[in-house]
């Protein structure tokens, strides 16, 4: 495959390797955030912590839109699934995702109608074509999801189209850096940073970092060579004690962003003054709801919804392995009550969230050779 | 029979209610099976978890096996809901290195099925039959109200007689044992994902449901004594299959990522819905482990057949990691490939 | 929020204007191209999508910079440090 088998190349990527090695201080213990779920994924899948010195630490962070979502919004999600001639749609990423009575999958096992869809325009479709029930989208992700909804939103206006609604649980990447770096637990050297959540919002959103906070940001494409030189990257940079903003990914980001994506953004939707992150609290201007202008195709204006705060249970620690303060198997629950098939936090559930990519190694605790 | 050498943890089954995971071949399908059908059921032989069951009978062993097959929709590029009931009964004896001597069918029909339907099934199944050498000795009929069985469900039950020289078991798998593949997968699973057409994607891909039988029969002739194991990876894909074998074992597998055969389009799917290969359904492959002396003769002799030139060595036996199976990749990256819990769902992060 | 495959388009829609056919690797889905219609895309280019809309146009030449660089990685480190100070156009060199 173009554009992704060149990024997978052993010999390039043994290069970019030994380059890591050569440059990392043996003096020295990095911990290098990957703020995107999905650059913890792809680090997992291709095993790139196998080519790492034992010195340069990967932190698992918040970018897991599955994960920080509270028990409580999940809840009123069903509960307007639950409606009568009500279908329900969502990413696959959300259908085994618990709230309190079950998982989108075990209530369509119970006769909801919830079906998965691939875009929120196939939402759109299948109220066009069921004009008798009410089809909602259950939108979950961040900036780089976010342009979409906000398009099929457009669309549904353009065309009129009222048997269709969207319960939105956008979030911002912003905020949820900023609150990690105000943590006083929080010791990071450096950010691996969003590479398509930078496709909409460019480079400059994240200036702040390295301005405000000394520390490197390096925007990064999800292919193991991609990964390896943002590792590198920042190892130079710390080297030179130095602090910016670079992309790596740069055969695909545009440094000022994407316009048309953000004028979507902006004319579907507007910030919410806070929203609850599982694990993280309540954080200002960190999430998007529909707009005024949009009133009649948002879900919380169309329907009651319960509304109710679910707390996780005191003992699960996802917000500290949220933040990377602590690794998964140091949470009391990791592996005894909460595991993959029974998750108690949605770390657990998402495949990119650290707990659950962490599970699957979790009886590997020597090196492998090949 | 399980061996001491395995030690398996026990499983329980307390599960409020089933839900679509329980048949989607991964770890609750295994929750269900050796928790609540297992013991409640317990005999011996029931206890060895096989797809055919084998019992000794007048001095042959005799494989059974019975097999369910929902399937939407019934029809799709590269076959129909019956034939790969009759190929998939004669796979589940195949792997257990019997011939196939006869098969059942017990059909579930909705009523409002077209007949015409029915009767495009019925000759699909006639024709696999004819292909694999076995003839559809009986069975039975059960219609349902409209509304139920989508359109049609089918249950087999098939008996062969397991070939003098099969000695397989598990059990007797050890380190430096290849990993052999009949060719590449995902084919059946992508293509029936595609054909419900609710993701909107084109793909010219087609099912690989066949029979299996002349594959096996080129693995027992070439390695013998040396084929310790033959499975066809169907629901879970390879990765669960591959699980199955090595759960409790104090041996595991470590498979070549740049090995494993796929077709550009199956991996295109996969990459646009984020699917991991190995976790796809197939209806048509045959995974084996063979001692190391007999490998590359077992592998001529599956490319020496129509259908088979895409075998390959997909990995090996090896002493670490114990009881898991790892997939490795030439620039040194490692993964675990576990067993999924339910079916595999296509995500967006 | 992050799995994107890049694709290559091989028809723009003729009745829908933001509607393009892109094929990754012989899989073929229709696209909505509305967020780089100020770009001028085409037929034969390489984009990347996610959950049915084309996010960005890919750079032939940033990839084939890119893949040229990690490549001489090693060679000569002191020739590398400089070519990098001007590869990252955003960034002066020091």
């Amino acid at each position: 495959m173009k554009y992704v088998d060149e990024f997978r190349d052993p010999k390039l990527i043994a290069n970019v390797s030994h380059e890591i090695a050569r440059v990392a201080d043996p003096n020295r213990h990095y911990r290098i955030m990957e703020v995107c779920g999905g650059h913890t994924h792809a680090i997992y899948r291709h095993g790139l912590k196998n080519l790492l010195p034992h010195n340069v630490e990967l932190i698992h962070g918040p970018g897991c839109p599955v994960c920080v979502l509270p028990m409580g919004r999940i809840d009123d999600g069903l509960a307007i699934a639950q409606q009568p001639n009500v279908v329900m749609t969502a990413f696959g990423d959300m259908m085994r995702v618990p709230g309190t009575l079950g998982t989108p999958l075990e209530l369509k096992a119970r006769g909801a109608d919830i079906r998965m869809v691939y875009s929120p325009l196939d939402a759109l479709r299948i109220a066009q074509s069921a004009p008798d029930k009410h089809v909602f989208f259950f939108a979950i992700g961040f900036e780089t999801t976010a342009p979409s909804t906000a398009l099929t939103l457009a669309r549904a206006k353009a065309l009129g189209i009222r048997n269709f609604s969207v319960f939105c649980n956008h979030v911002t990447i912003v905020p949820a850096i900023r609150a990690i770096l105000d943590s006083p637990d929080m010791r990071l050297d450096a950010f691996v940073g969003p590479g398509h959540v930078s496709t909409v919002t460019g480079c400059r959103p994240y200036e702040f970092i390295a301005r405000d906070y000394r520390k490197p940001v390096v925007i990064s494409g999800f292919e193991p060579l991609d990964i390896l030189e943002s590792i590198l990257m920042i190892l130079h940079q710390l080297r030179r004690d130095d602090a910016r903003v670079e992309n790596q990914y740069r055969r695909i980001v545009p440094w000022d962003g994407n316009l048309p994506a953000l004028r979507a953004i902006g004319d579907a939707f507007e910030l919410r003054p806070y929203f609850e992150w599982r694990g993280l609290g309540f954080i200002s201007q960190s999430a998007l709801r529909v707009s005024q202008a949009y009133a009649t195709w948002d879900s919380e204006v169309q329907f009651e919804v319960p509304g109710v705060r679910v707390t996780d249970p005191k003992a699960a620690q996802c917000g500290e392995v949220l933040k990377g303060v602590l690794k998964p198997p140091q949470c009391k629950l990791f592996g005894k009550e909460c595991n993959p098939e029974h998750p108690i936090g949605a770390l657990m559930v998402s495949s990119e969230g650290a707990c659950a990519a962490y599970y699957r190694y979790a009886h590997l605790n020597e090196p492998v050779t090949v | 029979m399980q061996t001491a050498e395995r030690e398996l943890p026990r499983v329980r089954f307390a599960d409020a209610a089933i839900e679509m995971a329980h048949g989607a071949g991964g770890k609750a399908s295994r929750r269900l099976v050796e928790g609540l059908f297992v013991p409640l059921l317990a005999n011996p032989i029931l206890a060895t978890l096989s797809d055919s069951a084998i019992s000794n009978f007048n001095g042959s062993r005799l494989a059974t096996t019975a097999d369910g097959y929902v399937v939407k929709p019934l029809r799709f590029p590269g076959g129909s809901i019956g034939e790969l009931a009759v190929n998939g009964t004669v796979n589940d004896l195949a792997v257990a290195g019997a011939r196939p001597l006869g098969l059942m069918a017990a059909f579930i029909l909705e009523a409002g099925l077209a007949g015409d339907t029915l009767r495009a099934e019925v000759e699909a199944m006639a024709a696999a039959a004819a292909r694999a050498g076995v003839a559809i000795i009986g069975g039975d009929t059960k219609v349902v109200e409209h509304g139920f069985a989508d359109g049609m469900y089918l249950a087999t039950f098939g008996f062969g007689e397991v070939d003098a020289r099969a000695s397989l078991s598990p059990e007797s798998i050890r380190a430096g044992d290849r990993v052999l593949l009949s060719g590449p997968i995902g084919d059946h699973g992508i293509t029936i994902l595609l054909a419900r057409g609710e993701l909107d994607l084109e793909a010219d891909l087609r099912s690989d449901t066949r029979p299996l039988t002349p594959f096996v029969e080129a693995l027992l002739e070439t390695a013998g004594d040396g084929l310790r194991w033959m499975r066809d990876p169907t629901r879970g894909g390879v990765a669960t299959a591959l699980n199955e074998l090595i759960r409790g074992a104090p041996v595991g597998i470590t498979l070549f990522e740049e090995a494993i055969p796929l077709r550009d389009e199956v991996r295109g799917a996969c990459e646009i819905l984020g699917l991991d290969p190995l976790h796809i359904a197939n209806e048509g492959q045959l995974l084996a482990v063979v001692s190391p002396e007999f490998a590359d003769a077992a592998l001529d002799g599956m490319r020496a057949l129509p259908g088979g030139v895409g075998a390959v060595c997909i990995g090996e036996v090896r002493e670490r990691p114990a009881g898991a199976v790892l997939a490795v990749t030439s620039y040194g990256g490692s993964r675990i490939i576990d067993m999924l819990v339910g079916d595999p769902l296509p995500r967006i992060c | 929020m992050c799995l994107a495959i890049p694709g290559r388009i091989v028809e723009m829609s003729t009745e829908q204007p933001a509607l393009a056919k892109v094929d990754v690797a012989g899989v073929k889905r229709n696209v909505n191209i509305s967020l780089l219609q100020d770009e001028g895309i085409g037929t034969g280019d390489w984009v990347l999508i996610h959950v049915g809309f084309a996010m960005s146009k890919i750079g032939e030449a940033e990839a084939r910079d890119q893949l040229r660089m990690l490549s001489a990685l090693g060679e000569d480190e002191m020739a590398m440090e400089e070519v990098r100070g001007y590869s990252f156009a955003e960034e002066r060199p020091r």
